[in-house]
């Protein structure tokens, strides 16, 4: 692990209420370029709250969400655009966006995060190629000319679109569905509904890709299948991944560092080997005071 | 098969008891209904009279068709959905291709079809009162197809537009004398307008909800029509409206008329065929527009709105902008219906515009499929040519008494209609999906996966 420099995601002090209840309160951590992190904890420690207040389906009650393009410098930034109001700075070193101050549409559009959801979310009515091409909506409108040159039938928009179809082609082919290409996304099996949906999340660009319990509901070499996917992701497309995820053997073997939450709070942040042996963490898993682990560890056999 | 036989006699017995069941709750049913009459004789006293032959006849009627359908129609249905499926025949395939060349062809030569049939005198007729008026449904069902069928945002005011395209082109037909080519599309923009600005208080709205505001908004547009008297002349409507020009060339008897121009003889019957290819080239731009859209990202957003709003947005789509053109889209085809109406009519009122009209439009989309071209041509053909069609029953007079008017059970048979394609086509006669795009090869998607949207 480098300095500073290369954070790519800064959640800072992050609070939600709904009412009375505190999903998560005063959560601070940072995701860096090019790692996998994995956000883990029990169920209903909060966990899809802050992929809701990162992808701005939520606005947080209070914290910074600030995600960096481009060069690291743009981390100077920070202060001076909380202060001015604005949602970002565009600069040509790069540009830094404030996600609290985003819709949930701009969030994907222009600050470039992605999601997956922990139910799937596709279209089930349109096939496994239109699924990509609406993700990839924003830049063929700007080649339909906002409908206008598409509908008078101009060439540009056709070139456009077959750019698309080839891309989402090679999305296709990464996950292994490409002669399913022509069926309706709401008939494939459970694991390719999955794949799917995580190459529709890659065909809008990101720069950061969120995935909410990718894992859930696969088979061992299902998941085994995805941990090779998510690296060659990382690998060759340089994307930095944030992860929800129960599947240890997932969260285990490819991600670069974890955030553990209990209760909408922060227990522990670090690496892989070292939270599994946090004796915070086994205690917010089994349930009991920390206090107790050894005691109950010993009882169930650990 | 040995097991065969047994099982036909189970189900006559089966059948005779279900026939008895059914006759008995008609009875039931139509015993307070028919069975009783009272009058006022001459003295004003109510009396009580009973009519058994007739209550009988209806009961032995209904106990005798339940029969009948269970011996026929049932084996015949269950045998078909026990058979496994082989994909579509392949005659099906062949109607598939051939059916709309030949349906523009058929729409295209009417009515010189009509004129060789009937003859110039009844051919106006049958022209106006069927062509036009089912072309007009037609294109009504498309303009409403992109909202409902396409972007899943159920609307029953939709005849609010049409009213705003209608008054549109009559008040300023009226008042500043412009030609129906320049208020044409002013009238499709003025709509889409009141499209756009009933779409942002709706944007919030799902289901049930928005479907009551979009009825609001339809009954609002109309009560202000009834009661801004000044402008609009209130009940009394709106009369004298311009007729629209062969591209400046009346349809009069004149000697500048359409008629003398072309060296013809003066007959209404060339305004009325220009009328028909007018609305015919208007259906068939709404049609060409939706088909183009629907591969345009705009449609393939409105579609992915229908089927998930909340996966539309994590992919980066502006839902308030593609429910809005949504709205704009739909909105601006009934302006262009309304203005061709006022200047077919020459006359326009309020009671043009009703709910009755925004149902009508609705249940056209509903039972034809929603989002499908061809389904929403031929539910309109059947719903409002039906009507016609009623209206040319004589022989039913000699049957029934010469009282018997046919269009009064209009809406009785719709019912009927309605409710036996919601048992045996509940997503409408063409349900399926045609992709929008392909890879390699193109397959229809079933009905069961494609979503009916939420608003």
């Amino acid at each position: 692990m480098t300095g500073a420099g290369d954070i790519l995601l800064q959640v800072e002090r992050l609070t939600m209420r709904f009412g009375g209840l505190v999903a998560v309160e005063d959560l601070s951590f940072s995701a860096r370029q090019g790692e996998i992190t994995a956000l883990i904890g029990p169920n209903g420690a909060g966990k899809t709250t802050v992929f809701n207040c990162i992808t701005g389906f939520y606005k947080p009650s209070e914290g910074r969400l600030a995600l960096r393009h481009g060069d690291s410098a743009v981390w100077d930034w920070l202060e001076q655009l909380t202060s001015s109001g604005e949602r970002s700075i565009k600069r040509a070193a790069g540009a830094l966006y404030l996600l609290e101050r985003m819709p949930d549409y701009l969030v994907t559009h222009q600050a470039r995060i992605a999601r997956t959801f922990q139910n799937i979310r596709l279209f089930p009515g349109m096939t496994v190629l239109e699924n990509l091409l609406v993700a990839q909506h924003n830049p063929l409108m700007l080649a339909s000319g906002y409908t206008l040159l598409g509908i008078l039938g101009f060439p540009s928009f056709a070139k456009a679109e077959r750019a698309a179809i080839e891309k989402a082609r090679e999305w296709l082919d990464k996950v292994g569905l490409t002669t399913r290409a022509d069926d309706a996304a709401g008939d494939l099996p459970y694991g390719a509904q999955r794949r799917l949906e995580i190459a529709r999340a890659m065909c809008t660009e990101p720069v950061l890709l969120c995935l909410d319990e990718p894992a859930a509901g696969l088979n061992p070499r299902e998941s085994a299948e995805l941990n090779n996917l998510l690296l060659t992701i990382r690998e060759q497309h340089d994307i930095s991944i944030l992860l929800i995820e129960h599947d240890m053997s997932v969260v285990m073997e490819i991600s670069d560092h974890v955030v553990v939450l209990d209760y909408g709070v922060k227990i522990a942040d670090g690496a892989p080997a070292a939270i599994r042996d946090n004796p915070k963490v086994i205690a917010a898993y089994l349930g009991v005071a920390d206090q107790e682990v050894a005691k109950v560890e010993a009882e169930v056999g650990l | 098969m040995a097991s065969d036989a047994p099982a036909k006699r189970v189900d006559t017995a089966r059948a005779l008891r279900d026939a008895g069941v059914t006759a008995l709750l008609a009875f039931g049913l139509f015993l307070p209904l028919v069975g009783f009459q009272t009058v006022t004789d001459v003295r004003n006293d109510l009396i009580l009279i009973t009519r058994w032959p007739l209550l009988f006849a209806i009961v032995a009627l209904v106990g005798v068709g339940r029969l009948a359908y269970s011996l026929t129609i049932e084996p015949w249905f269950k045998d078909r959905t026990l058979r496994p499926s082989s994909g579509p025949a392949p005659w099906r395939k062949q109607v598939a291709r051939w059916i709309v060349p030949f349906a523009v062809g058929f729409v295209i030569f009417y009515p010189a079809m009509v004129v060789a049939t009937a003859g110039y005198g009844r051919a106006v007729k049958w022209i106006d009162n069927f062509g036009i008026q089912v072309l007009i449904y037609v294109m009504l069902g498309w303009g409403l197809n992109i909202v409902v069928g396409l972007a899943g945002l159920l609307d029953l005011g939709y005849v609010a537009f049409y009213a705003v395209g209608a008054y549109s082109y009559a008040l300023l037909a009226k008042t500043f004398g412009f030609s129906f080519w320049i208020l044409l599309p002013l009238a499709g923009i003025l709509a889409s307008f009141w499209g756009i600005l009933l779409g942002f208080p709706v944007l919030r709205l799902r289901g049930d909800y928005l479907a009551i505001v979009t009825l609001a908004f339809g009954e609002i547009i109309r009560i202000v029509l009834i009661n801004w008297v000044d402008l609009t002349n209130g009940y009394a409507g709106i009369t004298g409206i311009p007729r629209p020009t062969f591209f400046g060339i009346p349809f009069n008897a004149e000697e500048d008329g359409f008629a003398a121009v072309f060296g013809l003889e003066f007959s209404p019957i060339y305004r009325t065929i220009f009328l028909y290819y007018l609305i015919l080239a208007l259906a068939l731009l709404t049609s060409f527009v939706t088909v183009r859209l629907r591969r345009l990202p705009v449609g393939r957003a409105w579609e992915a709105l229908r089927e998930d709003e909340i996966a539309c947005r994590s992919l980066g789509i502006n839902t308030t902008n593609t429910k809005l053109t949504a709205f704009a889209m739909g909105a601006m085809f009934a302006g262009f219906a309304g203005s061709f109406f006022a200047a077919r009519q020459g006359f326009i009122s309020p009671d043009s515009f009703t709910f009755l009209e925004s149902a009508t439009i609705l249940s056209i989309v509903v039972l034809g499929g929603m989002g499908s071209q061809i389904g929403v041509a031929i539910a309109a053909i059947a719903m409002i040519g039906g009507t016609e069609i009623m209206r040319e029953l004589d022989f039913l007079k000699v049957l029934f008494g010469s009282t018997f008017d046919p269009t009064q059970y209009r809406m009785l048979l719709f019912g009927l209609a309605m409710v036996l394609i919601m048992i045996w086509r509940p997503r409408g006669l063409i349900a399926t999906r045609e992709p929008s795009v392909v890879l390699k090869e193109r397959k229809t998607i079933g009905t069961d996966l494609v979503k009916e949207g939420r608003g």
